[in-house]
């Protein structure tokens, strides 16, 4: 026997008591959505765990108006530390039920057992506490004194970290004030529903959380309903420019958090190790399903045979499989769609002449599974060095110099994340200060936490969670008596003439501020 | 990797080829400053992530008799006295009195002058690397050297300390540095002694007791010292880097054995040549000898987990693993009065 051969080590589920049918959770009860059901599956088994309801156009309306009276008439009215409390309760109730969640999320999503229960579902809790926190000391988030809720929020999350994106979403919006319309992502609808649960556990005020399940119509349908004051969308930058273009023209506040190729740079004096390590976390972690991932290594061109050599040894060392065993470090692609577009890309890596290296694991029979995979000798021209490709594929792109390692890692539409690899701190710190990416990393990858805003430039969104400034996306001023009337009257030419130069030059003030505000 | 022709070096010659010149403070000092850092955050990151890792059923079993294998049974104090390290060399032989398919230790440690009691003690089963009579593995007898646990003696004090015990017929010899000339820089001084050392382990019929060259890793306090001194004890001809004395807190971690298995590691892809790995003191229970088995197995390799690659240094440890040993077997939890005392 080999003792690498760990024998398995399956998490048990007996912790979970699911139904064989979920519906929509509207004003605090689940009821059948009025669409087509479908299935939502293990992608590790292709097995059937439940069915999930499908919204249409009526059910998003009856869950954006229990929104809309849940904020009128009750959550708008407590005080910031009443909602705090609920925070404070709904987190307490995911840290209880945590493992129950943890292995919900792993049969739904795929990912391996040890990332739910070690990194996913801390950070929901982790969010909630944070941002229960906030929910009395709205005065200091930037926005001025006494800051109003925007409202109801229509909330559309991915599928790659399914509730902790719910709690980006979730917790700064009841902490600010608002109620909330949640969709979660197609596939990976089951610990939203889970979380509705905890909510009723809760004793949440009907309507201030509405759960609304479906495709990606149900989210279109969501975004675009009048009665919504803010959309908050993570997910693909095709379909955030979709977003972007239905919200246009309405005064709905949006954010936007899209996809990433993030630069992993590693310099020649890095801590040699520890890098290889980072380098893993930031490709492999989440099979890659991660739009922060370090999908592209810039390596220093001096020490690029000793990393990738030390990364492949590395590599043979990631254990593939059930996702439910706590030794797997590499889960099942959460889709048949998903896995199909990896191996597009990454065809297409070898056609254009990349160097395709991939780990010797056994892949099991069923599901949708990819061996880590690292590409070597790629140009900056290749497709696999510019699109994103969501899945544990690295490309490795070589630089010479601090400057060239700049260029390269800002030359991509996105920008979400970077990471640098130095034992030098001013060397860290110069490259840094030029990187155009929401998050930059050094030393690290990965890494999370509710108090450190993460958002992108570009075409990696606009926007951010997490922090002070995430609360603030959820938040306008104050609205004064005094100040209301200004605006009101730059809006009649009549008006504009009479004031005459006062009015023009507090709309260019306006104008500017709104610059700056971007 | 290619395995250069280091492979077939001396220590002496390769040394010499590695660091490009004579073993003097100034070129030790530039090797190994010009060895890649270590970044603390992640070298303990990665070193609780191994840590997580479940080993259940089959995998435990043959765990638990691994560490016990891998075990040097050590008694340290300053009361010893041949009636215990009789004992101590009794417990070695027979771990569980109850099962006698348990497996014997490694070795058993002792003070210098506690070797021949040692020796006497374990009679036809002492066996210096080989087997009994009967074609179990022989229980080895290692002995501290070198004014340990401080290592403040003279050069002349340490190598008479050395060849007293190899004398006494010690298989092992556990030297520790001297850390305050490392702190200070006078790294060809620690070279030389590890060298002198090393000359000092060879007996009469020209073979070698096997060097462990500990580094007392909580003196030297940071991840990167560790790391610098574990090549310059390779360099210097040390078959195995041991991290402490066990009297200076804190002592072996996850994270420095995981370091100096990396430097295990490179040397090996490096030279060929494979060095062992003695984490010692502080490692008491089960579960934590576990963690650092799956350490080794995924760092250098599972073919380190054999007594010539990779020893315990501990005496409570033994007990806990027979505690375990016994749940796996009979399915119940017993106590402590089902272990013996040595």
């Amino acid at each position: 026997m080999k003792f690498l051969d760990y024998a398995p080590a399956p998490e048990s589920q007996a912790l979970l008591n699911l139904k064989s049918d979920y519906g929509l959770f509207i004003n605090g009860d689940f009821t059948p959505g009025r669409g087509t059901p479908f299935q939502t599956i293990n992608p590790a088994t292709e097995q059937q765990i439940a069915m999930i309801s499908t919204a249409n156009e009526a059910d998003v309306d009856a869950a954006v108006s229990a929104a809309r009276h849940a904020y009128d008439g009750v959550w708008s009215r407590l005080s910031g530390s009443d909602r705090g409390k609920y925070l404070f309760r709904i987190a307490r109730l995911v840290q209880e039920r945590a493992r129950e969640l943890a292995v919900a999320e792993t049969l739904d999503n795929g990912k391996p057992i040890k990332e739910t229960r070690d990194v996913d579902i801390p950070l929901v809790a982790a969010w909630f506490f944070y941002y229960a926190g906030w929910a009395d000391k709205l005065d200091h988030a930037g926005v001025g004194p006494n800051p109003a809720a925007l409202g109801v929020a229509a909330q559309v999350i991915p599928w790659n970290f399914p509730l902790m994106m719910l709690a980006w979403k979730i917790a700064p919006a009841l902490a600010a004030g608002n109620t909330v319309v949640l969709k979660p992502a197609e596939t990976t609808s089951l610990t939203a529903l889970l979380f509705a649960e905890i909510l009723q556990q809760a004793d949440l005020p009907a309507g201030v959380v509405n759960i609304i399940t479906g495709d990606g119509s149900t989210g279109q349908t969501l975004v675009n309903h009048p009665g919504v004051n803010k959309v908050a969308f993570t997910g693909s930058t095709a379909v955030g420019r979709a977003i972007a273009r239905s919200v246009a023209g309405t005064d709905k506040k949006l954010s936007l958090e899209l996809g990433g190729k993030g630069a992993n740079i590693v310099f020649d004096d890095a801590p040699i190790d520890q890098a290889v390590e980072g380098i893993v976390r930031g490709i492999f972690f989440n099979q890659g399903h991660v739009c922060c991932a370090g999908s592209r290594l810039l390596v220093q061109e001096s020490i690029q045979d000793d990393v990738i050599d030390r990364l492949k040894r590395r590599m043979q060392t990631l254990r593939l499989g059930d996702p439910l065993d706590k030794n797997t470090d590499i889960g099942a692609i959460n889709s048949a769609e998903q896995l199909a577009r990896i191996r597009e890309l990454s065809d297409l890596g070898q056609q254009e002449g990349a160097e395709r290296w991939s780990t010797d694991c056994v892949i099991p029979t069923t599901g949708f599974w990819f061996a880590p995979t690292i590409f070597t000798n790629v140009s900056t021209s290749h497709r696999i060095a510019r699109d994103e490709i969501f899945g544990p594929v690295l490309s490795v792109l070589t630089f010479r110099t601090p400057a060239e390692a700049i260029a390269k890692a800002n030359n991509t539409p996105y920008g979400l994340s970077a990471g640098i690899w130095s034992d030098k701190g001013s060397r860290i710190l110069a490259v840094a200060d030029k990187l155009r990416a929401g998050v930059i990393w050094a030393n690290t990858f990965n890494q999370f936490d509710p108090s450190s805003p993460f958002g992108g430039y570009k075409e990696s969104g606009y926007g951010r969670e997490g922090g002070r400034h995430g609360l603030s996306a959820y938040l306008k001023p104050a609205v004064r008596s005094g100040s209301r009337s200004i605006p009101a009257v730059e809006h009649t030419p009549q008006a504009v003439a009479s004031a005459g130069k006062k009015s023009a030059s507090a709309s260019k003030k306006s104008a500017s501020a709104e610059k700056a505000a971007k | 990797m290619t395995h250069s022709p280091l492979a077939t070096y001396q220590p002496e010659q390769r040394a010499l080829a590695l660091i490009g010149g004579e073993a003097t403070d100034a070129n030790l000092r530039r090797y190994l400053h010009g060895i890649p850092g270590i970044d603390a955050v992640g070298l303990e990151a990665r070193a609780a992530d191994l840590g997580t890792r479940s080993i259940k059923t089959s995998s435990k079993r043959w765990a638990i008799d691994t560490i016990i294998g891998l075990i040097d049974l050590t008694t340290l104090e300053g009361a010893d006295t041949p009636g215990k390290v009789r004992s101590l060399v009794a417990k070695a032989l027979v771990p569980d009195p109850g099962d006698p398919g348990c497996p014997r230790v490694a070795a058993v440690c002792v003070y210098g002058d506690m070797v021949g009691a040692a020796v006497t003690a374990l009679g036809s089963t002492h066996a210096a690397g080989g087997t009994d009579g009967t074609g179990v593995q022989g229980v080895r007898v290692a002995a501290v050297a070198t004014a340990f646990p401080s290592g403040r003696a003279s050069i002349a004090i340490k190598l008479a300390d050395v060849r007293d015990a190899v004398a006494a017929g010690a298989d092992e010899i556990d030297m520790v540095i001297d850390r305050g000339a490392f702190l200070a820089g006078r790294f060809g001084q620690v070279y030389d002694e590890i060298v002198a050392v090393k000359e000092a382990c060879r007996r009469a019929d020209g073979s070698f007791a096997h060097l462990k060259v500990i580094l007392e890793t909580g003196e030297l306090n940071t991840y990167d010292n560790v790391r610098r001194a574990s090549w310059l004890a390779i360099l210097a001809g040390g078959d195995f880097i041991k991290t402490s004395t066990g009297k200076v807190a804190p002592a072996a971690t996850l994270p420095v054995t995981l370091s100096m298995l990396e430097v295990v590691r490179d040397w090996h892809r490096l030279t060929g040549v494979r060095i062992g790995v003695k984490p010692a003191g502080g490692i008491r229970t089960s579960k934590d000898a576990i963690k650092y088995l799956v350490t080794v197995a995924e760092t250098v390799g599972e073919e380190w987990l054999t007594p010539h690659l990779f020893r315990f240094g501990a005496s409570s440890l033994l007990n806990d693993v027979l505690l375990q040993r016994q749940k796996m077997t009979t399915g119940h939890y017993s106590g402590p009065d089902y272990v013996t005392i040595d």
